[in-house]
């Protein structure tokens, strides 16, 4: 079986990250598992970890008032799955709702947050490597505000 | 240049704008061939003419499939066309998909909405030939899962003919089980070798722009990549200036190109 350091040593995420900090990160993490339909946070709730998702699918959803759930975005197998734990004040945007049977390493953020307060080493590894994720989910967010595939005028 | 008679032998309702036209020619002693990518010019009698690609044979026969979408006068009046009525066609006219290029090597293929009906005669002709290829990927965006395109087909290239399809649409509602966000966020889901590796995309502009990005970011080299693109044509043989895209013209010496080599000229507004 594999011990969760060794998933996460070979995570990009965690990439080139030095020893002492992958154990430390490690020691904050643990294996969860969300069956399909299974809400992982709600909207509004304190951000208090993040995912690494191992297997299977979660979508995330906003649901305005009246209306059904619309899903904007899922996160899949080998992704990260929140990132509102780093980011003032520390509240999830969206339901987060596994759509299948699904795996994951939590990570516990608040924990991660005051280490990163006294080790600012530490915090700007993490923000390195969060940063491009939310930049790519920024740039598919503006790509899906514009609609590419309706019609023209 | 003058349009030959073609018949609708049939109407294939794809999406709630989107119909395949099964096309055959009146005379049938006339042979038409053509490679995938390439276009026709359809001519709806006393409405106008349009650039169709052609979205595949036609089972048995000799005509064309095209698939179109309903976004102006013409190509409405196209998708209305019941069976037996008439079309004027030209074609086929432009370049192909580098199909031969591609032996021996993993093939990508990214389409947005209808940019998945001139990628399926590539995708055909990858398949009648499967163990010349290496990994085959289909990554597919639309807007909707009502907006997806040939659907039912994905299973089969799936499971018969071992091809990586993933889809994603850009929203989704909890009927849906996919994926939903956009096309390029599926490159990383898919294994191919990018130092071995060519790449084929079809779809809105921007959304080409960043899946050339996203391909690049993935190793593939740029002159491993390419694009179709679209302007207003008219002649469709180069005389008019229509089309023109810097110092190409679409219909003739497009649509489909290699992206190094009309890379300056993607981003140049006025073009």
């Amino acid at each position: 079986m594999k011990t969760l350091e060794s998933v996460l040593i070979k995570h990009p995420f965690f990439e080139n990250l030095d020893e002492p900090y992958l154990k430390l990160i490690t020691g904050c993490a643990a294996n969860v598992k969300f069956e399909s339909g299974q809400f992982i946070y709600r909207q509004g709730e304190e951000a208090n970890q993040f995912y690494i998702i191992r297997q299977g699918k979660v979508a995330l959803e906003v649901c305005p008032p009246g209306k059904t759930p619309v899903t904007v975005q899922t996160v899949n197998e080998g992704e990260i799955l929140g990132w509102a734990w780093l980011v003032p004040p520390y509240r999830c945007h969206f339901d987060a709702q596994a759509t299948e049977l699904t795996r994951a390493i939590a990570l516990d953020g608040k924990c991660l947050r005051q280490k990163c307060e006294e080790d600012i080493k530490l915090g700007y590894e993490l923000l390195k490597r969060l940063l491009p994720a939310i930049g790519r989910t920024m740039e598919a967010t503006r790509l899906q505000l514009v609609d590419v595939y309706g019609k023209r005028d | 240049m003058v349009p030959r008679p073609f018949r609708v032998k049939t109407v294939i309702q794809e999406t709630h704008d989107t119909a395949t036209l099964d096309l055959q020619p009146e005379n049938p002693e006339e042979e038409f061939s053509f490679s995938p990518g390439q276009f026709n010019m359809l001519y709806v009698f006393g409405i106008g003419e349009v650039p169709i690609s052609i979205s595949g044979s036609s089972n048995g026969s000799d005509g064309f499939f095209h698939t179109i979408r309903d976004v102006g006068k013409v190509t409405h009046a196209l998708i209305n066309l019941r069976p037996g009525e008439k079309v004027g066609l030209r074609g086929p006219f432009g370049n192909p998909w580098p199909i031969e290029e591609g032996k021996g090597k993993d093939v990508v293929i990214m389409a947005g909405g209808i940019g998945l009906a001139p990628l399926r005669p590539a995708l055909y002709a990858l398949i009648s030939r499967r163990d010349q290829y290496g990994d085959i990927s289909l990554l597919y965006g639309s807007r909707t899962k009502e907006d997806l395109l040939f659907h039912p087909e994905f299973e089969i290239w799936k499971k018969k003919h071992g091809i990586q399809v993933k889809d994603t649409i850009d929203t989704g509602d909890r009927s849906w089980k996919g994926n939903v966000g956009v096309v390029t966020t599926l490159v990383s889901r898919v294994s191919f070798d990018p130092s071995n590796c060519i790449a084929m995309i079809c779809g809105p502009e921007i959304m080409m722009k960043f899946s050339v990005l996203e391909l690049v970011h993935a190793g593939l080299a740029e002159k491993n990549i390419y694009i179709t693109m679209e302007r207003n044509m008219k002649c469709a043989v180069g005389f008019c200036g229509h089309c023109q895209f810097g110092p190409a013209f679409i219909c003739k010496d497009g649509p489909v190109f290699r992206y190094d080599r009309i890379k300056p000229f993607i981003s140049t507004r006025e073009l």
